[in-house]
C-alpha cells in the first residue's frame, strides 16, 4: 500500500522535513490515500500552501502542480488560480497560524464566496517553524515561547468561524482518527464549494515539550483522549467538556 | 521584442476617455483576461471598467478583500495561464509590496497600475503626486528588478498598459504603470488603432521554468494544469523549482539572474523621448504628468529664444541611465521637476555629474509650467 502511494510523491524527494513525532506525515498520507481512492489525476490537481511546517506537506512532496506562496496568502493565490482555471481541483494545505491568524481575513472571505477550494488546515496549536510562539489556536493556559505563564486568551474555534462565514463543508478530525480523516478529505475533494477540514496534528518539538507532553506518544494519547464525537459529548458535564475537542462533520 | 499583431477588441477610432478607462482598454487589447482589485481613489474607475469589460469578453473579474489578496490572486491567475493585472494607489501599493517581491522572485508576469496620489500615508486621496516611484523599485525586501513605465497622456495610459503587458510577458517580471492622479482622471481624445502588437510568454516542453541557458536569462513558463507538475515557491529555488534554503550558490545564482535578465536587456526595455534637445543648453528631465507641463514651459521659452529642451522618461525602471549619461557632453545644466522630494533627481545625480536642480513640489497639485519656466530662466 505504501509503495502504491509512491507515484504521488515527486521524483527526487527522499525524506520529509518533519520532526520526529510530528503529525503532518500522517496527514500527508491521509491526503494521498484520499486522492488514490478517488483515482484523481495529479496533473489536474493544484496544491497551494502558505508559510510554515504544514505548507511543506505538498511542496515539494506532491507530484502535481504546487504553489508555495507567502505567509497567510495561500487562499488569495488559490482564488486567482481557481477562478481563471476552473478545471483545476485546487487544494490549500497550510497551518493554523498561516490560515487563521495572518491569513484570517482571506479565510473568512474565501468561505463567504463559497469558492470551490478544498482547505486542509493542519492545526498544531502553535507556531512550529519559528520556534513555538503562541497562535490564535493555542488553548487558554498553554505555555509557549511567548506565553511562559500560559496563554491568557481564548483560541479560535476554526470550524465555527469558517462555518459562520459560509463554508459549505466543514469537518474536524485529528491525525489519531486516520480513517475518518481520509473519508473527510475524499468528501471535500468531491464537494463543490468551499470546504474546510481542521486537522489536529501533534507538535512534540514546540508544543509538547512546553506543556508536559514531552514524548510523541504523550501528545498522541492526549489527542486520543480529548477528541470525541458530537454524540459522545451529549452526556458530559461542562467541566468534562472543557478539555474535549469535538470532532466530526459540521456541515450546515 | 518578438511580438505579433492582432486585431484589437475595441473598434478603431477616436474616443474621449479618462486615463483610467484608457488603461483598462489597453489591458484588454493586450490580452488581459483576469483582474483582481480593491477600491481606492484615484484608481477605482479602472477597476469599474474592467468589471464590465471582462464580463463582456469572457474574462474573470473579482473584487478581493484587500490589496494583498488582489495582487496575490493576480499571481495565482498568472500561473493559471492568464494575463492578469490589478490597479491601485499609494496605500494599496504599499500593501502589495510583499507579493510584488514574490512575483519578481518567482518570475511571474503581472501588471500593476499605480495611479499615484499625494502621500505619504493616506495623504490627500484625490490629489496628485509622484511619491511612489522609488517604492516601485525598492518596495519589497531584497534585490530584484521590475519594469516601471510613466504615461503622460490618456493615449499613453492605453499604449503603456499594452507595453507593460508585453514587457511583463517577455521578461517574466512584474511590470508597473506608474500613472498619477492627473493623468488617471484626465479626459482627452485618444486614437485606437485597428491592430495591437502583442507579446506572449514563451512555452517550451520539458524546459526548466526557473533557469535557462539562454542568453536573455528568461526561462520558458508553463502553467498549472498543463501536466508540468510545477513547483513554484517564494523560497530560493533551483532551476526546477526545488527549495534551496541553505545553498549559497543557488541563492547567488537566482538573485543574479533575476536582476541580470532585466539589466542586461535594458537597451531593449528602456524608452525615452527628447524634445528640442539638439542644441539645448539646459535640459529638463521629467516623467508622467510633470513632463507635460515641462514641455509646455520648454515650448514657451523656445519661442523666446531660450535654448532649453526636455528629456522625457517613458521608462522609470530600469532607470534610463544611458540617456542621462549622454547629457553630460551636451548640456550645461539639468532641471528635474517632480511631484515628490526629488526621488528621480537622486537617480539623475548618479549618472549626471554636472549642475542639477531638483525642483520638488509636494502640495498635492501639478507643477505649473510657470514654475518650471521660472527655474529655467532664473538659472540659465
Amino acid at each position: 500500500m505504501v509503495r502504491a502511494l509512491e507515484k504521488y510523491i515527486r521524483p527526487g524527494v527522499k525524506v520529509t522535513p518533519f520532526c520526529p513525532g510530528c503529525g503532518h506525515g500522517i496527514l500527508m498520507n491521509a491526503i494521498l490515500r484520499a486522492i488514490d481512492e478517488l483515482k484523481l489525476d495529479m496533473k489536474k490537481l493544484l496544491f497551494v500552501s502558505g508559510i510554515g511546517c504544514a505548507a511543506w506537506i505538498p511542496s515539494p512532496h506532491f507530484n502535481g502542480d504546487t504553489l508555495h506562496t507567502l505567509h497567510g496568502r495561500a487562499l488569495a493565490f488559490a482564488t486567482g488560480a481557481k477562478l481563471f482555471n476552473p478545471d483545476l481541483r485546487v487544494m490549500v494545505i497550510s497551518g493554523d497560524g498561516d490560515l487563521s491568524s495572518i491569513g484570517g481575513n482571506h479565510l473568512i472571505h474565501a468561505a463567504r464566496r463559497n469558492i470551490d477550494l478544498k482547505v486542509i488546515c493542519a492545526n498544531n496549536m502553535i507556531y512550529g517553524m519559528t520556534g513555538g510562539q503562541v497562535a490564535s489556536t493555542t488553548p487558554k493556559g498553554s505555555r509557549t515561547s511567548t506565553t511562559g505563564e500560559g496563554n491568557p486568551y481564548r483560541p479560535f474555534d476554526l470550524c465555527k468561524l469558517v462555518g459562520a462565514a459560509g463554508a459549505t463543508y466543514v469537518a474536524r478530525y485529528s491525525v489519531t482518527q486516520p480513517l475518518a480523516l481520509i473519508h473527510a478529505v475524499k468528501k471535500s475533494l468531491l464537494h463543490v464549494g468551499f470546504s474546510f477540514i481542521e486537522v489536529l496534528s501533534p507538535c512534540p518539538t514546540q508544543f509538547g515539550r512546553r506543556n508536559r507532553l514531552d514524548r510523541p506518544e504523550d501528545l498522541i494519547r492526549d489527542l486520543v483522549r480529548r477528541c470525541i464525537l458530537e454524540e459522545e459529548a451529549k452526556g458530559l458535564t461542562e467541566e468534562e467538556l472543557a478539555e474535549r475537542i469535538i470532532t466530526g462533520e459540521f456541515s450546515p | 521584442m518578438s511580438s505579433r499583431w492582432t486585431k484589437g477588441l475595441f473598434p478603431k477610432g477616436v474616443y474621449y476617455l479618462s486615463g483610467n478607462e484608457a488603461s483598462a482598454e489597453g489591458a484588454i487589447a493586450a490580452g488581459c483576461r483576469f483582474y483582481a482589485g480593491y477600491p481606492i481613489t484615484p484608481s477605482s474607475e479602472l477597476m469599474e471598467r474592467m468589471s464590465f469589460r471582462l464580463g463582456q469578453i469572457g474574462g474573470v473579474f473579482i473584487q478581493m478583500e484587500d490589496e494583498i489578496a488582489s495582487v496575490s490572486a493576480v499571481i495565482g491567475a498568472s500561473w493559471g495561464g492568464a494575463k492578469a493585472m490589478t490597479a491601485t494607489s499609494g496605500p494599496g501599493f504599499s500593501l502589495m509590496q510583499e507579493s510584488i517581491g514574490y512575483a519578481a522572485f518567482t518570475e511571474t508576469p503581472c501588471v500593476i497600475v499605480d495611479v499615484q496620489r499625494a502621500g505619504p500615508c493616506t495623504g490627500q486621496a484625490t490629489r496628485v503626486g509622484s511619491g511612489d516611484v522609488m517604492q516601485a523599485k525598492w518596495g519589497s525586501q531584497g534585490d530584484y528588478q521590475v519594469i516601471a513605465l510613466a504615461p503622460w497622456s490618456v493615449q499613453e495610459m492605453y499604449e503603456l498598459t499594452i507595453q507593460a503587458f508585453n514587457l511583463s510577458e517577455r521578461y517574466r517580471v512584474p511590470a508597473m504603470v506608474m500613472a498619477d492622479e492627473a493623468v488617471g482622471h484626465l479626459r482627452e481624445n485618444i486614437s485606437i488603432g485597428a491592430r495591437v502588437s502583442i507579446c506572449n510568454r514563451k512555452k517550451q516542453k520539458g524546459g526548466t521554468p526557473f533557469g535557462t541557458a539562454e542568453k536573455d536569462g528568461v526561462p520558458p513558463m508553463p502553467c498549472f494544469g498543463e501536466g508540468a507538475r510545477l513547483l513554484v515557491t517564494g523560497s530560493t529555488h533551483d532551476s526546477f523549482g526545488f527549495r534551496k534554503t541553505d545553498d549559497p550558490e543557488a541563492h547567488a545564482k537566482l538573485v543574479e539572474r533575476i536582476n541580470g535578465k532585466i539589466l542586461k536587456n535594458r537597451s531593449r526595455i528602456v524608452e525615452t523621448e527628447g524634445y528640442f534637445m539638439e542644441d539645448s543648453e539646459i535640459a529638463v528631465i521629467a516623467y508622467g504628468f510633470t513632463a507635460r507641463t515641462s514641455l509646455y514651459a520648454v515650448k514657451r521659452l523656445r519661442k523666446e529664444g531660450v535654448k532649453v529642451g526636455l528629456l522625457r522618461l517613458r521608462t522609470l525602471w530600469p532607470f534610463p541611465e544611458e540617456s542621462v549619461v549622454e547629457l553630460k557632453e551636451r548640456v550645461k545644466k539639468v532641471v528635474v521637476p517632480e511631484m515628490n522630494q526629488g526621488q528621480i533627481a537622486g537617480e539623475v545625480r548618479k549618472f549626471y555629474p554636472g549642475e542639477m536642480i531638483s525642483l520638488r513640489q509636494t502640495d498635492g497639485e501639478i507643477i505649473r509650467p510657470e514654475k518650471i519656466s521660472k527655474v529655467l530662466t532664473s538659472t540659465g
